[in-house]
This record gives structure tokens, C-alpha cells and sequence, in this order.
């Protein structure tokens, strides 16, 4: 009898891990609840323990190895009572090669998976500062952060875990080295209360960048949010501004239910006063992020938990940046607009690229980028063209960032459609616990295919 | 504690009484359709904020409740502007769009004016610890409603002015009515200004109806906080003569304890302190009450004349 050890899930987002260090060697005897190594997850290194006891029988990658997929075999152990006979029963190299053979057909489906998703966009393409090396999103976030703070003392950052914790999600990492604990704060679990202190100190000059750990606690903060920060300038007949950004993961995560997993999108967006942002990928997520922080005006800075890990080139130049209320035409197409933003741009490239085998349809995507301002123009002109629309959003459907967007082209574009406006998103019920509901709850690509064959009147 | 100069009881005397006297003709206007929505009057309070007044550095930043007409004038802003904006006009503070609970004064520090009970408390907070941000050694006079500390966003905001050190002196303005609810039927435990000691954050109670009290108690505790101490409480027991708001019939409460309060009335005990002191005459105190009323009175005028904001306003301030 021999047991494998797996790469085991550390978080819920977790899809691959590095193997940071053994604690274990070939020939050790563990026990349950040994350390056997250390795992860098997407969040951070952690220490596994062992659940099965034996000898170790051979370790299947060494230290420093990266991108081990969750539930890959690391490790086998054999029982210790027949320690002997099994290591020459069990033919060790040839599960190796096993494994070895799985993991390459692991990693072609990885990387088809990642030409789909990481085609550049057009304006990418002509951007002459690209840098090659492809960043993930989180440290894209992180660079742009500490460029600003670099260059403006009165930007700081507060919220849980940024300090020495190094982040929830690890967005901040090593700003606490860099920047020091004034202006890298860890704060209490009170967001009502380190909120209203974040708006005080934006009234008086200084700079906030505020971290919600996600945006389901805003809810906490909203009145602050919403009543303080948003209306200030307006109720002091313009005096006193409020240069803010709210920031940190927006939508659904992996199984974590009803109270952990929801799109706020449409609630910010409906608030004058507040700007909304959504980044897609890495290179707009540094664009944007370095407008947010420069706007004098509050910015709810929606960015989305499982695009953290998501790789992309960026412009490296501490002075890029995107402008606030300029939607991205993704993909240019003459058939039909997807208009779209935050992750389910993601899938709605999918949908395209097999709306295009299968169907011979051709779409064009907008990413919005911004979703208050919203970029109306580009959003008109492109369903001049294509004459048909679908919105495809991870909010719930009621008055949601797609009923504005359809409002709008039904008024200012009635003549051009031919056929009625059709958004896709989110089931309208609290999301669900378990695997299987999870998914039907949110938008598929098949979803997002079918609304175009019907908007496309194909059957 | 600095001893105080013949001219601080008269700017005392001075202020308080055109505290009273805007609120009397606020109130006036407001019955005559000139003012509308909620108007809260600070007639009974006025030896609170005019003590603390007296303690003040021009550069420490002040942020308030709602109940915010007399802190203005405290601050040394202009009545007639202040009362343009009651009226809802282009020359009130924040240009008509602000109104009675809404008044702002960026160039004197005086950060509202705020119409969400509590809210105010992590935004003084805040401002506060700009001040210690910024390595400036100003504090931040942070005003709460005794009926605010029964809501969380006080709390929090105590624990982090405690646990960052922050300059910020809370001032409690216990008028013993949250709404028309006293404070015994709101609060489990009286003593609001202890409710900071689990914090470590000191505080003490004080006469709010005696001005000097006041000035006592806000010097001690100003000294405190912008030595770098962090934060301190002080509660001040005071009674506001009118009801909550101008709709408030306030029926809660008996004829015999307004009038017993009236029987100290703030205001009265600086006059008597100053004919006492001789510091000056009856008739120069009629003097001050003849010019008082007329600024006021002018005030009003201004208030009501002033045009109302522009259409197009309706569309600016939104975003800067």
C-alpha cells in the first residue's frame, strides 16, 4: 500500500501552487500532522501537514518547482509496516513518468486556454511601451500603487492585512517595506469606522487608497461611501472634494456563498458623485488604477478576485495610465456588439471565437473599463454597425449595468436595431454554496453564445 | 490656563447672544416659508461651542452634527451667508445646495455640517489624523450628539483614534434628547463620557450651561490631545430650549424642566459676570444687544434677497 500527496487546495481561488521547500526527505518516517513542505499559493506560502503516515518514498518535484496543479501527486509514502517489500513492489519511476506525461497534457490544455484568453487587444498591440514580460494583475495593482506613492507623499494605503500581512490576496506586497507603517496601515476589522476615517483624511488633502478585503464588506462602509464621500462636493457647493479610491476584489470568488460572492457594479454606478472602474486585464488594470488615484473625485475600483492570477503585458511607464470614462473596443466585428467588462470579458472572447467557427458570427466586444462615466459613445457607434446587442455582466439582471446600457441604445439608436437588446447575467437569486449551482449561476460561455444566435434570429 | 481678558467676556457675551438671536430669527423665517426642511436651532447649547471657541487655535479643524448654525458662527463665519443658505440661496455656504444640515468652510476649517448621525465622528477622526500625517500640531474638535453614542461608527472611530494616537478631542453634546427620546431610555449607562475607557481614552463631564466651565475643561483637554496624548472626551451637560427639529412639538418633555433650565440660562450667567467684574455697563450691554439684533436682523434680509442658485447649478459640484 502506497498513498500519494496531493497539491492541496489553500485557498478557494487556488488552482496551481510553487513548491517553496521540503520539510521531508526521501526515507523519512511521518506522522499524521507532520510538516511535510511549504506551498506558495496564490495568496500566500503555507505550511501542509501530512494526513496519511508511511516512509517517504520519493518526492515528484523538487523545491522551487511552480505551477503545480491542485490535486497533483507531490509525494508518495508507503506504509510503514511493509516499507521494505512495497519500495520494490510500487514501481515509483513509472508513476513519475506517469505523472510527468499528465502534466504535460495538463499544460497544452493550459496554454490553448491561454491563447484564447490573453489574444492582445488592437490598442495593445499598438502600444509602443509594451513591455514584454507578462505580469499578473495583482502585481500589476501593486507596481502602479507604489509608483503613485513614490511620487505623492499624501497617498497612502489602508485597509485589513495591507501591512504585514502583505495583503489578503497579496496586492500589496512589500509596500509595507517600501513605504513604512504611516503610510502602509493595517486596520481594525471596522469598515464604517476606518472608512469615514479614510473620507476626514481625503477632505483634508491627503491622498487614500482604501483596500476593502473584498467589496462585500463595503456594505459596512456604504453610508460612508455613499452619504459622505459621494455628496460632499456637492452639498459644500464645491469646497470640499474627496480624492479616494475604494479598492479590492468585486464579484464572485470560488464557492464562497451568498455573502462573499456579489457584483456590486450596478449599485455603485448608480450613485453622481462616484466614479466606477472595472478593470479586465493587467494592462488596463495599471492604466486605470494610476487615473483612479490621480481623480479628485472618489473612485469605487472594482477588481475581480480570480483575475488576480490572470498574466498580461503592460506599459512599464510610471506615467501611463487610461483614461476614466473610455470604454476599449476589444475585438473589432461587423455582426454583432457584445458590450461586456471585468471578467466576463474573458468569456465573452471565448464566446466569440466560437461564435466565429460555429456560426460564421462575427462580434465585436467592448470592454466598458469604466462603468460610471459610462463611454455611451462608443457603445452607440459600434450598434450602428453591428446593429444588435448583448450586455454580459456577473451582476444580478435587476437595473444592472446592461438595463442602462439598453435604455440608452433603445433611446439613441432605436432605427439602427435590428433585433431587441439581450443581456446576460447572473442568475436573480443569492449565490449558492455547492459546485454544480455555482456555475449555472453565473454566466457560461453558452450563455453568452446563445444570446447572440438570438439577437442573430439563428436557431 | 490662559486668564481670561476683559475682551473675552465680551466676545463671549457677543457671540453667544448672536447665536440666539440668528437662531430666534431662523426659526421666525422658517415659520414664514423662507426656510424649509429640517432646521435644528441651538438656542439653550450656546455656551458649549462659544467655550470651546475660546480655546480654539484658527488653524485646528472643527467638524460638527447637523445642529450646526451655531458652531458656524462660533467659527467666525459671516451670519448673512449662513442664513443664505438656510433660505437656500447662491450666497449661502455651500451655495444653496447644502442647507441647514449641510454648511461647509473649507478655508476655515470647518468641515460640516453633517446630516447622517454619527457619521461625523470617523470623519473628524480622519482629519485628525491628517493633522498627525501631515507633522502638523493642529487638532481636530470633533462634536457628537449624545444621542450618536449608541451608534457603532463612534466606537470604531474611538478605538482608532486610541490606537493610532490621534489628535482629536470629541466633544459630547449632551442635551439629554436624542430626537424625542432622553437619554436614560437610549443609553445603558449614563455617563456617556466614560465610554471611552475602554480605549484608555480619558474623559470628563462638565457644566455645559456655564461658559467657563466649558472653557475649563476645553483648555485641560486641548493641552491633552495636542501634546500628542491622543484622544479625550469631554461630555458637556447641557439642554437645548427648543424641540428637536422646527416640527418637533417636543411633548416629551415637562414646561417645568425647560423653565428649570432656563433658570440658568448660559447666556445670563456672562452678562451677570460682567456687570459683576464691571467689565461693562448696562448700557453698553444694550449697546451689544441693539447692534446684535440689527446684525441679524440684516442677515435675514440678505438671506431673503439673495437670488436663488442658477438652473445650471443643478448640474455643477457633482464632480471636481
Amino acid at each position: 500500500m502506497s498513498t500519494e500527496i496531493l497539491m492541496p487546495a489553500l485557498s478557494p481561488t487556488m488552482t496551481e501552487g510553487n513548491l517553496s521547500k521540503w520539510l521531508i526527505k526521501k526515507g523519512d518516517t511521518v506522522k499524521a500532522g507532520d510538516l511535510i513542505a511549504e506551498i506558495e499559493t496564490d495568496k500566500a506560502t503555507m505550511e501542509v501537514e501530512a494526513v496519511d503516515e508511511g516512509i517517504v518514498l520519493d518526492l515528484l518535484f523538487k523545491e522551487g518547482e511552480a505551477n503545480i496543479p491542485v490535486n497533483k501527486a507531490i509525494a508518495i509514502i508507503g506504509d510503514p509496516n511493509e516499507k521494505v517489500e512495497v519500495k520494490k513492489e510500487i514501481p515509483v519511476e513509472k508513476i513519475i513518468e506517469e505523472k510527468k506525461i499528465e502534466k504535460k497534457i495538463e499544460t497544452k490544455i493550459e496554454s490553448k486556454k491561454n491563447d484564447i484568453i490573453h489574444t492582445p487587444s488592437p490598442n495593445i498591440e499598438e502600444d509602443a511601451n509594451l513591455n514584454s514580460e507578462e505580469i499578473t494583475m495583482r502585481q500589476a495593482l501593486r507596481d502602479t500603487m507604489a509608483e503613485e506613492m513614490r511620487k505623492d507623499k499624501k497617498v497612502f494605503i489602508l485597509g485589513e492585512e495591507v501591512a504585514e500581512y502583505q495583503g489578503a490576496y497579496k496586492v500589496t506586497q512589500d509596500l509595507l517595506q517600501e513605504f513604512g507603517k504611516e503610510r502602509v496601515l493595517d486596520t481594525p476589522i471596522s469598515e464604517h469606522g476606518f472608512t469615514g476615517l479614510a473620507v476626514g483624511a481625503a477632505f483634508k488633502g491627503l491622498r487614500p487608497i482604501l483596500e476593502f478585503m473584498t467589496f462585500n464588506f463595503s456594505m459596512q462602509a456604504i453610508d460612508q461611501i455613499i452619504n459622505s464621500a459621494a455628496k460632499t462636493l456637492y452639498m459644500s457647493g464645491g469646497q470640499i472634494n474627496c480624492p479616494i479610491v475604494f479598492r479590492g476584489p468585486n464579484g464572485a470568488a470560488a464557492q464562497v456563498a451568498a455573502q462573499h460572492s456579489q457584483d456590486f457594479s450596478s449599485w455603485y454606478s448608480q450613485v453622481p458623485g462616484l466614479k466606477v472602474i472595472a478593470p479586465s486585464t493587467p494592462y488596463n488594470a495599471k492604466g486605470l488604477l494610476r487615473s483612479a488615484i490621480s481623480d479628485p473625485n472618489p473612485v469605487i475600483f472594482l477588481e475581480n478576485e480570480i483575475l488576480y492570477g490572470l498574466k498580461g503585458p503592460v506599459n512599464n511607464d510610471v506615467n501611463f495610465s487610461i483614461p476614466i470614462g473610455k470604454a476599449n473596443i476589444e475585438k473589432e466585428g461587423k455582426d454583432l456588439t457584445i458590450v461586456t467588462y471585468s471578467i466576463m470579458l474573458q468569456k465573452s472572447k471565448e464566446a466569440a471565437l466560437r461564435l466565429k467557427e460555429e456560426y460564421n458570427l462575427d462580434a465585436e466586444i467592448i470592454d466598458l473599463q469604466t462603468l460610471r462615466p459610462l463611454d455611451t459613445e462608443t457603445i452607440l457607434n459600434s450598434v450602428k454597425k453591428t446593429n444588435r446587442l448583448i450586455t454580459v455582466e456577473e451582476s444580478w439582471p435587476f437595473g444592472s449595468v446592461g438595463s442602462e446600457i439598453a435604455n440608452i441604445v433603445q433611446r439613441d439608436a432605436f432605427d439602427y436595431l435590428d433585433s431587441p437588446v439581450i443581456k446576460v447575467n447572473s442568475a436573480d437569486v443569492p449565490m449558492p454554496y455547492s459546485l454544480s449551482l455555482e456555475k449555472l449561476y453565473l454566466p457560461q460561455v453558452d450563455d453568452i453564445i446563445n444570446a447572440a444566435k438570438k439577437v442573430s434570429y439563428i436557431k | 490656563m490662559k486668564k481670561l481678558q476683559k475682551a473675552d467676556y465680551i466676545k463671549m457675551y457677543s457671540f453667544m447672544l448672536k447665536i440666539r438671536r440668528f437662531e430666534e430669527r431662523a426659526a421666525q423665517l422658517y415659520g414664514m416659508g423662507k426656510i424649509g426642511g429640517f432646521c435644528h436651532l441651538y438656542i439653550g447649547q450656546e455656551a458649549v461651542v462659544v467655550g470651546i471657541l475660546m480655546t480654539i487655535d484658527k488653524n485646528d479643524s472643527v467638524v460638527t452634527t447637523y445642529r450646526d448654525h451655531g458652531h458656524m458662527i462660533a467659527r467666525g463665519l459671516d451670519p448673512k451667508r449662513i442664513m443664505a443658505e438656510l433660505t437656500g440661496r447662491e450666497d449661502g455656504y455651500s451655495a444653496g445646495k447644502g442647507g441647514s444640515m449641510h454648511m461647509f468652510s473649507k478655508e476655515n476649517n470647518f468641515y460640516g455640517g453633517h446630516g447622517i448621525v454619527g457619521a461625523q465622528v470617523p470623519i473628524g477622526t480622519g482629519i485628525a489624523f491628517t493633522h498627525k500625517y501631515n507633522g502638523e500640531k493642529n487638532i481636530c474638535r470633533t462634536y457628537i450628539g449624545d444621542g450618536a453614542m449608541n451608534n457603532g461608527q463612534v466606537f470604531e472611530a474611538f478605538n482608532l483614534a486610541a490606537l493610532w494616537k490621534l489628535p482629536v478631542l470629541y466633544i459630547i453634546e449632551n442635551n439629554k434628547y436624542g430626537m424625542g427620546t432622553s437619554v436614560d431610555r437610549a443609553a445603558a449607562g449614563l455617563d456617556l463620557y466614560k465610554r471611552g475607557e475602554a480605549f484608555g481614552i480619558p474623559g470628563e463631564k462638565v457644566d455645559g450651561m456655564n461658559v467657563f466651565s466649558v472653557i475649563e475643561a476645553a483648555d485641560k483637554a486641548g493641552k491633552y490631545v495636542r501634546e500628542g496624548n491622543g484622544p479625550y472626551i469631554i461630555e458637556v451637560q447641557t439642554y437645548r430650549y427648543r424641540g428637536h427639529s422646527m416640527s418637533d412639538p417636543a411633548k416629551y418633555r415637562t414646561k417645568e424642566e425647560l423653565d428649570n433650565y432656563k433658570q440658568t440660562d448660559p447666556i445670563e450667567i456672562v452678562k451677570a459676570e460682567i456687570l459683576k467684574k464691571k467689565i461693562a455697563t448696562n448700557d453698553e450691554i444694550e449697546k451689544i444687544n441693539k447692534d446684535t439684533l440689527e446684525e441679524i436682523k440684516n442677515a435675514a434680509e440678505f438671506a431673503t434677497n439673495s437670488p436663488f442658485p442658477k438652473d445650471s447649478e443643478l448640474y455643477t459640484d457633482v464632480y471636481l
